[in-house]
């Protein structure tokens, strides 16, 4: 994934201010969104996604229950298959768990919650890795050593590992018994901490690129303090690979969330994710209750697939090497 | 090449001993180790006791030059669960994590290559298509969810193979074997391909591109104006030239397989080192924590290091040019 | 000139695009007897290149041959099946390529890829293979044979490795040689060698070898008789001495007006104002008609064919005997 054109943003170095209101235009005339309609399978992942995440944040509001209030569980509708099958029972067309919960609403709940805290996380290891980049880039010497450095040691580390570790350390340093608050804290700053990495390196190369060009130069002598320079006139230039990043990151941080939340170290039982879902219906596998574990799977595979796909076209689109 | 080995052992060093800082970190910081070790009865008196005799009064520094010294005999502590020496504890689950990750990354190398190649090759055909499809579901999905597929799949549709365990094993010494069995032999393929599908469909993307690169070379030009077999061509000199990167990357994956068998151990219930972290984490047991950390981190060091050397022995050009490696 | 080797008619390749096809080369006529040089001249792009990969079978997707036929001592080679092809690879028309660095496959030692050439094409021995592939290496001028045959190419110099690019492209002694630009990637001073070499090896072993080049010098130095390309057309093609002291094509007078001589004043180098049209906008009549100085009506509407002048032939509506009587 380091194969970002990064002197593709070379165009227009200082951005003239009557040049602002025609961003949306330039947009609309690059090859992008014809390029975009072109592929099938980018519009049906585009769609996809969005109907994922609307039918997510639209959870209250179309889901028959409330998967997190227990007031609402019926033990009498426990392990109803969906409606199809000869004991389905409406509303509960994909059928209810072992304590009566209805599985559709748990999945829709399940997937805002993998959502938000996906993307909490990317939020999280964007900022860190974006702000850590445009450090080790500007500044250089020893910051920029021990910066990369890190980075090059977490690298050799997958991701959940650090995960893993970052999650454990703090119950260990905070206790076990977390709200759920907290620990969606802890969550998204285990997956900031896992996922920092390829921004930064994709920043600071960007920064160390643009360092030397002459308008970074005027800026400075113009007398516009560094942070200033960074943010307005570097940071501009790395948006591309940075979204890039951030988009397959966000399947990365679901999948994340959804491991961490399996291996029972993650979401609680009481207020499930997608992975805490397939978690507890993955017991009922061997009893035949497919579908308790089948739903928050197929929806776990279905975001992951459509935002990858996302990610791939959006990559192949923006960088022109490839073509 | 000798000054290269050296600084790369050196910077193999420097990682080591980074890991180590913070697995002592951890060890010393993470929550209160007299905590763990004491119940909620015992005394003030009685703790700092415990805290002294710990040596946990000692200079940070101090605890540091002991916690490595320790971890270098191969003392990492004391399971707070299980209240047995962790080293013992992983050497016991070593065998079990090392054939199940051996297994699935010889299923990626033989299968993505295969596929890779046959991509390449004959990159128009819909099979070509079919396996790019294929890698990308086998990329975007969760190892845990493969692992439940499969297990919904083969053990509980089709039956007839294991969903967790190793089978019967054979104890060759300390290491215990599944290899020797057909029980434990039966038991490995779920697992293994589990663990190995995402390695596979990042080998077989991988020796796709990377083939279809060399075959626009001069070389592979010039093999054919020379008129070799199409059978020469690509099985003898383009499938070397790629497979030269692809040891490295492949290589460099074998450490992430162990440490993401974590996943693979937890799905299937496979007695190694991944479920041993994965309970510990459960459980905050931080001297298994810290040492599992320690010994990845010494695989994955030692794997890198392999890997550089392997790949000088490949390609002539790296074996001679002393200086200029860089 | 003696027996024809090869002898090429109305040769004409396309490419296919999404926009239809582009006709790289059009309608291409030419014949290289034994032991005789033909260079090929024209800017790049002219389709120089084209030619030579079409002759030896090596045209790759989306190209194709669209007519014309393509004879090897009098037997049609294109439309031969691809394993029919290959025999003919090798064995009886080698090919050298530009780029001797990238040309030789950098995993396997040189002498490995002669003794690979001559067991595909002969029924040599592997001892009699090795010791024929110190022969030749011998012959193209490689000191210590013997012992350079086990190097890697890496462990030549540029020149060198041309060398051992013509001992394969000589090694089952084929009728016929293709050398696409075999001196523009070497130092100045290595090129006469390579081009002695190559006149001596011609001339002793009786091979017909089609020189492709865009450096007129080389022309002069080593061909019998030059073929000047245009837009994927022959211009001219004649004896070099004639084409090169009495050019007769507008073009071919650009063309030998650009070579720098000692007689001839720096500042009286002529060029040709303008640049080769892309396939996509070929003109209509004449594809040089806009360029040309001495354009007139007939040029825009209608092709020349090549017809006799002295003793080449001419592509130009100047030479036609209806205009000249005009």
């Amino acid at each position: 994934m380091s194969g970002y054109d990064l002197d593709a943003g070379d165009a227009p170095p200082v951005p003239l201010p009557e040049a602002k209101p025609s961003r949306l235009a330039r947009w609309r005339d690059s090859d992008l969104l014809a390029n975009f309609l072109r592929s099938k399978t980018a519009v049906a992942a585009l769609i996809a996604t969005v109907l994922m995440v609307a039918l997510a944040f639209a959870a209250p509001l179309v889901a028959p229950q409330n998967p997190y209030d227990p007031a609402q569980l019926d033990l009498i509708n426990s392990n109803l298959p969906p409606i199809w099958q000869a004991d389905g029972q409406a509303p509960y067309y994909l059928g209810t768990d072992d304590q009566g919960r209805d599985v559709l609403s748990a999945v829709l709940y399940g997937l805002r919650l993998s959502l938000i805290v996906g993307g909490l996380g990317v939020l999280t290891s964007g900022i860190l890795g974006i702000a850590l980049g445009l450090i080790a880039g500007y500044a250089g010497g020893f910051l920029d050593t021990l910066i990369m450095r890190v980075a090059d040691v977490q690298l050799t580390f997958p991701a959940i590992l650090i995960a893993l570790v970052v999650d454990g350390v703090a119950k260990a340093s905070f206790g076990s018994a977390l709200d759920v608050g907290p620990l969606i804290g802890l969550i998204v700053v285990s997956i900031g901490l896992s996922f920092w990495v390829q921004y930064a390196r994709t920043v600071r190369s960007s920064v160390m690129v643009e360092k030397g060009k002459d308008y970074v130069q005027a800026a400075r002598l113009i007398g516009l303090s560094p942070p200033v320079i960074m943010v307005r006139h570097v940071l501009p230039n790395v948006t591309g690979p940075v979204f890039v990043i951030a988009t397959i990151n966000l399947a990365l941080a679901i999948i994340t969330e959804a491991t961490l939340s399996f291996l029972g170290t993650g979401l609680p039982e009481t207020m499930p994710s997608l992975g805490t879902l397939i978690r507890t219906g993955n017991r009922f596998l061997f009893s035949g209750e497919w579908w308790i574990v089948a739903f928050p799977g197929l929806a776990l595979a279905g975001l992951v697939i459509a935002i990858n796909l996302l990610g791939d076209w959006l990559r192949d689109a923006l960088n022109p090497k490839l073509q | 090449m000798l000054a290269f080995l050296l600084r790369r052992v050196i910077q193999a060093a420097a990682v080591l001993a980074v890991v180590g800082l913070i697995a002592f970190a951890m060890f010393r910081f993470a929550g209160d180790p007299v905590n763990q070790i004491v119940g909620p009865d015992t005394t003030v008196a009685e703790r700092s006791q415990i805290r002294t005799d710990l040596g946990l009064d000692d200079p940070v520094l101090v605890q540091f030059v002991r916690y490595a010294g320790n971890v270098v005999r191969g003392q990492f502590g004391i399971s707070y669960q299980f209240r047995q020496p962790v080293s013992q504890l992983l050497a016991e689950r070593m065998p079990a994590t090392l054939e199940l990750a051996f297994c699935a990354t010889v299923f990626a190398l033989v299968v993505g290559i295969l596929m890779g190649v046959y991509c390449a090759l004959r990159r128009d055909s819909w099979i070509a298509g079919l396996f790019q499809a294929v890698s990308l579901i086998g990329i975007s999905l969760p190892t845990f969810l493969i692992g439940i597929l499969l297990i919904y799949l083969f053990s509980v549709t089709l039956g007839g193979l294991p969903s967790y365990g190793r089978g019967d094993t054979v104890r060759l010494g300390w290491w215990t074997t599944g290899f020797l069995t057909a029980s434990g032999l039966k038991a490995l393929i779920l697992p293994s391909v589990t663990l190995g599908l995402f390695q596979m469909t990042l080998i077989m993307r991988l020796v796709r591109a990377e083939m279809l690169e060399v075959l626009r070379t001069d070389y592979i030009r010039f093999a054919r104006a020379r008129g070799l077999t199409t059978r020469a061509v690509h099985l003898r000199h383009a499938l070397k030239n790629t497979l030269v990167p692809v040891i490295t990357i492949a290589g460099l994956q074998l450490g992430s397989v162990i440490a993401f068998s974590i996943i693979t151990e937890t799905v299937f219930q496979w007695p190694g080192m991944g479920l041993l972290f994965v309970q510990a984490v459960q459980n905050v047991d931080i001297p298994i924590m810290s040492a599992y950390l320690l010994l990845v981190a010494l695989i994955f060091v030692t794997i890198n290091l392999v890997v550089d050397i392997l790949y000088t022995v490949v390609d002539p050009r790296l074996r001679l040019s002393t200086g200029r490696a860089a | 000139m003696s027996e024809t080797i090869l002898s090429v008619r109305d040769l004409t390749v396309a490419f296919d695009t999404r926009r239809g096809p582009l006709t790289a080369i059009d309608r291409v006529s030419f014949d290289i007897g034994r032991g005789e040089i033909l260079g090929v001249v024209g800017e790049s792009g002219a389709g120089k290149s084209v030619t030579g990969s079409a002759v030896i079978g090596l045209i790759d997707r989306p190209g194709r041959i669209a007519g014309g036929e393509i004879r090897l001592r009098g037997e049609r080679i294109d439309n031969l099946s691809p394993e029919a092809m290959r025999r003919v690879r090798g064995k009886r028309i080698g090919m050298i390529f530009q780029d001797p660095l990238t040309s030789l496959d950098p995993l396997f030692r040189v002498g490995d890829q002669i003794v690979e050439t001559l067991r595909t094409h002969t029924d040599l021995s592997g001892r009699a293979a090795r010791t024929r592939a110190i022969d030749l290496l011998a012959e193209v001028g490689i000191p210590a044979p013997g012992r350079r045959i086990d190097g890697y190419p890496h462990e030549f110099s540029g020149g060198m490795r041309q060398r051992v690019v013509i001992a394969l492209a000589l090694a089952a002694e084929p009728e016929l040689i293709i050398a696409d630009e075999p001196t523009t990637a070497l130092d100045v001073s290595v090129q006469a060698q390579i081009i002695t070499l190559l006149k001596r090896l011609c001339r002793e072993h009786g091979t017909a070898v089609m020189l492709v080049t865009h450096d007129m010098g080389v022309i002069a130095e080593a061909a019998d008789r030059v073929a000047v390309m245009y837009a994927g057309r022959v211009a001219e093609i004649g004896p070099v001495a004639s084409v090169i002291a009495k050019p007769h094509h507008p073009y071919a007078v650009g063309l030998m007006g650009a070579i720098p001589t000692l007689s001839q004043e720096a500042d009286r180098l002529s060029q040709i104002p303008g640049s080769m049209p892309r396939l996509t906008a070929i003109p209509k009549g004449c594809a040089f008609n806009p360029r040309c100085p001495k354009v007139f009506a007939r040029c825009r509407v209608e092709r020349p064919e090549p017809i006799p002048v002295d003793a080449s032939r001419v592509a130009c509506h100047l030479y036609d005997a209806a205009e000249r009587a005009a």
